[in-house]
């Protein structure tokens, strides 16, 4: 029984490794054969029979991210009998749950993707905080900043189960070895770098400025490493405004890169019409001769070029840390799902509690991590559960920072200025980027939008 | 008439009977969201709190909604005019061609696609990148055709090294050169497939009686050594050099297939220029969902969609046009177009006004379009007062206060535009 277990574990890991976009009936195959498999590792947590209980979860996932996250589903029904049912959520989770409570079906287990919004289900009572059973999965796995970005007032309300390092540059190994140039160690590196990729005829930089949200990440990747944690959760807060010398500081070595057309695959203006996918695409896609060097963006940029390109990663398409700048350290910008328990009269149901408990457990981490595309914020973990060199690098960078990571800046604000289109942080960067010698004007256009969405 | 006023004097519950099925059907789905909107528009985001008129006065003073309103202007004057005015040409020459109902088959055909489809559709039509877009496509191939395209388009001299870009797209290496004195002109940044057919470069001869030198792309794998012909290095050929003396060219040559050219003696204390011709950078075409162009770019999409719906009701209206008349008018002597300017256009105006108004209505609350071609970053350029309607309603920190009070200013724009139809349905009734 155990040896046959070795095996098939090995017959799993290939089946996921080599495809990610795996089937459906594959994807079952796999996870029967993971059961034995999964005998193998001693249980890290006891979890009640829930025998004809039914859950039902949401989020945002699709595709091989949703695929991998049955997985996990599956092992909770296989270990409390349970039937758990997934439902997309769709994009806006808050206005999803919203009219769900309303018509008095909301699903039992939400994630969500905005610490944000978990602040203001909270607030209007529609999730419970969790039971004993969590917290104790909760201090044994995750760290004190992990576990305050899903509390409010001192209330525990969610896990943390899913996160997104956002801080890595993916490159282009074919380039980089052409044009000799190695990993930059810092900004003014990544700067002198980007230049040498140019004269060797090379586009540097593929820079998704047709989405807000890549534009965000830069800016909070420099600001976080330049002005340091404190500055950057007083930016949040608003207690600085954005005409603040150290946004000057950023968006000028932001400027560095986006201000020099040559170093922007299309220019500035190329660059905000060009949308997440096509950024990665363009950069992956020509494994010969690539259209850009690198690629800036969070570790779901493995996912683009599994699903859409033919490079391997690791090989073909390689990564890096966002570079430190200013002398600062290297930042870690982050973001994550947390699951909450959706309980409008106040109490989350025992079988609510068991699988949150379940999603925090090293268990699951394991299982969700196999497959690849995921990286947890659990530090029990062990990073051979991910099935790459890679993946190990980006969950050991995002463990490393301990609690110095932050969250994602633009997600911690209003949405109305950082996370609308055509307004706030997302429209005033896409002005930086099309006139980015203008630093004090794009300073003054996010200032007074702050104004507006801190002011209400 | 007045036998109906008897049925309802006489039997009136009877009459409502007949009419309650109706009436509850319009009432609920009409009526009441309307009165709904109104009603909710007076209040803030909550729904909560009674504000006033305080939303209306946000539609006036906020940026993106005048924005909106403006562009909706636009819409509605350029949208229906221009479909219409391609429909009654459409229509106007089809009556005369064999193939009529295939042609107008063929324009009409859009209409069959949804509005979302024919977005996607023209979302990469508009695409920057030639390869992709077929605007750009059509546009670079028309100006290709013109003027020829440069060898080396990308290449560039270094930044910090001693040639200079100039203004004009030339480079200019400051120091004069010397007769015997080879001189060494790297250019970087030239991409690896321009870079295929090239022959390695070779070092100048370094003639005495000669001015002599090399242009190559400085950067090899691994980089090389910067300023030096290292062996791999691939020369680039077919650049004219000018020696230039006191802004004259007093001596011209093109490098050859290793990069090497040979100016006379004369050119001994003049400045070299690599002329400008060699590295113009191929025309892109235009930024169609750029900031400038979004708004006329979608209004074209919108065109090709309902051109052919105009086509077919004016159509429709030609056939009905006496035939007697337009033959009196050709035996008068009248010549084609002022046939169709004097007698088929003015027997035609009711129905173009209808075309027009009917359009109009349909523009007003355009939103798949304007939704789907833009990029997100220049959504806002693009913005229309429905689409402004949907992303202040249903969109990140949605206020359906606001959102409803576009909605009431929406409804008091098309009112006019109904009140219009419906006087002229009711006067064509009449006739």
């Amino acid at each position: 029984m155990r040896g046959s277990g070795r095996v098939s574990r090995r017959r799993v890991f290939r089946a996921t490794a080599v495809t990610v976009a795996v089937t459906a009936l594959t994807l079952s195959a796999c996870s029967a054969e993971e059961d034995e498999a999964g005998s193998e590792r001693p249980a890290t947590i006891e979890l009640p029979d829930l025998s004809g209980e039914s859950l039902e979860v949401s989020a945002v996932w699709t595709g091989a991210e949703r695929d991998n996250f049955l997985r996990v589903l599956d092992e909770f029904e296989a270990r409390t009998g349970a039937s758990v049912s997934f439902v997309p959520s769709g994009d806006n989770v808050s206005q999803f749950v919203g009219t769900k409570i309303e018509g008095g079906s909301p699903p039992d287990i939400v994630m969500v993707p905005q610490p944000g919004v978990l602040q203001e289900f909270a607030e209007q009572g529609w999730i419970a905080p969790v039971g004993d059973l969590v917290q104790e999965q909760l201090d044994a796995n995750y760290t004190q900043g992990w576990q305050d970005i899903a509390a409010r007032d001192g209330v525990q309300y969610g896990v943390y189960v899913k996160a997104a390092n956002k801080s890595l540059v993916w490159y282009s190994d074919t380039a980089f070895e052409y044009a000799g140039v190695s990993v930059p160690e810092d900004w003014d590196a990544f700067v002198d770098t980007s230049w040498t990729l140019w004269e060797s005829g090379t586009t540097p930089l593929s820079v998704a400025g047709g989405d807000g949200w890549t534009l965000t990440d830069w800016f909070e990747n420099i600001y976080l490493s330049q002005s340091g944690p404190e500055m950057y959760d007083r930016l949040i807060a608003h207690d600085i405004p954005w005409t603040d010398p150290s946004v000057t500081d950023a968006l000028t070595a932001l400027a560095q890169v986006f201000g020099e057309e040559r170093l922007l695959v299309g220019g500035a203006s190329g660059a905000l019409q060009t949308d997440f996918p096509t950024s990665v695409t363009q950069t992956f896609t020509d494994l010969e001769t690539p259209a850009a060097g690198m690629v800036f963006e969070a570790d779901f940029v493995g996912a683009v070029i599994t699903d859409s390109t033919d490079a391997v990663i690791g090989e073909d398409a390689r990564v890096f840390p966002f570079p430190a700048v200013g002398g600062g350290d290297a930042p870690v910008v982050s973001a994550g799902d947390a699951a909450v328990a959706v309980a409008p009269d106040g109490e989350a149901s025992e079988a609510q509690q068991a699988l949150l408990a379940f999603l925090a457990s090293t268990d699951a981490a394991w299982i969700w991590a196999e497959p690849g595309g995921y990286v947890s914020p659990n530090r029990s973990l062990d990073l051979d559960a991910y099935p790459n060199e890679t993946q190990r690098g980006i969950a050991e960078a995002l463990i490393a920072a301990g609690d110095d990571f932050r969250f994602d800046l633009s997600d911690q604000t209003p949405a109305d200025f950082g996370g609308t289109t055509g307004q706030g942080m997302w429209q005033g960067l896409q002005n930086f980027l099309r006139d980015p010698s203008d630093v004090q004007g794009a300073q003054e256009y996010l200032e007074s939008q702050a104004a507006d969405a801190y002011g209400g | 008439m007045a036998s109906g006023k008897a049925v309802i004097r006489a039997r009136p519950w009877a009459v409502a009977c007949f009419l309650l099925p109706a009436l509850l059907l319009l009432g609920a789905l009409v009526v009441y969201p309307i009165a709904y909107s109104v009603w909710r528009s007076l209040f803030d985001a909550s729904g909560d709190g009674f504000v006033g008129l305080d939303n209306f006065t946000q539609l006036f003073t906020d940026d993106s909604i005048r924005h909106a309103l403006r562009n909706n202007l636009i819409w509605i004057v350029v949208a229906p005019t221009v479909a219409t005015g391609l429909g009654l040409i459409f229509a106007v020459l089809t009556e005369r061609i064999r193939w009529a109902t295939a042609f107008k088959l063929i324009i009409f055909m859009p209409m069959a696609i949804s509005m979302l489809a024919a977005g996607i559709i023209f979302r990469l039509v508009y695409e920057q990148d030639p390869d992709r877009g077929l605007a750009n496509a059509v546009l670079t191939t028309v100006h290709d055709a013109f003027s020829g395209d440069s060898s080396w388009p990308d290449a560039e001299p270094r930044p910090d090294g001693p040639i200079t870009a100039q203004e004009d797209g030339s480079f200019l290496l400051e120091t004069p050169v010397s007769a015997g004195q080879p001189v060494l002109l790297p250019l970087v940044a030239v991409p690896q497939p321009e870079l295929e057919g090239a022959a390695v470069a070779a070092a100048p001869s370094g003639d005495p009686a000669a001015v002599t030198g090399t242009v190559w792309m400085d950067f090899t794998r691994g980089g090389g050594t910067p300023d030096t012909i290292d062996p791999e290095e691939k020369a680039l050929a077919g650049i004219t050099v000018e020696a230039v003396r006191d802004g004259e060219v007093v001596a011209d040559a093109t490098t050859g297939d290793d990069g090497t050219f040979t100016l006379p003696a004369e050119a001994d204390g003049a400045q070299l220029r690599l002329a400008a011709d060699s590295f113009t950078a191929p025309y892109n075409g235009a930024e169609w969902l750029g900031p400038n162009l979004v708004t006329p770019a979608i209004i074209g999409s919108y065109v090709w969609m309902w051109a052919g719906f105009a086509m077919v009701l004016i159509a429709a209206g030609l056939a009905g046009v006496p035939r007697e008349t337009l033959e009196a008018a050709r035996v008068d002597g009248a010549n084609e177009w002022q046939v169709f300017r004097r007698i088929t256009v003015p027997l035609l105006a009711p129905l173009l006004a209808v075309v027009m108004v009917t359009l109009m209505i349909n523009v007003l609350k355009i939103f798949d379009l304007v939704y789907v071609i833009p990029p997100s970053s220049s959504q806002g350029d693009a913005n229309v007062l429905a689409l402004q309607l949907y992303l202040e309603s249903f969109g990140t920190g949605g206020d359906q206060g606001v959102g409803s009070a576009i909605a009431v200013l929406l409804l008091l724009l098309v009112l006019p535009v109904m009140f219009f139809n419906l006087r002229r349905l009711r006067r064509e009734n009449q006739r």
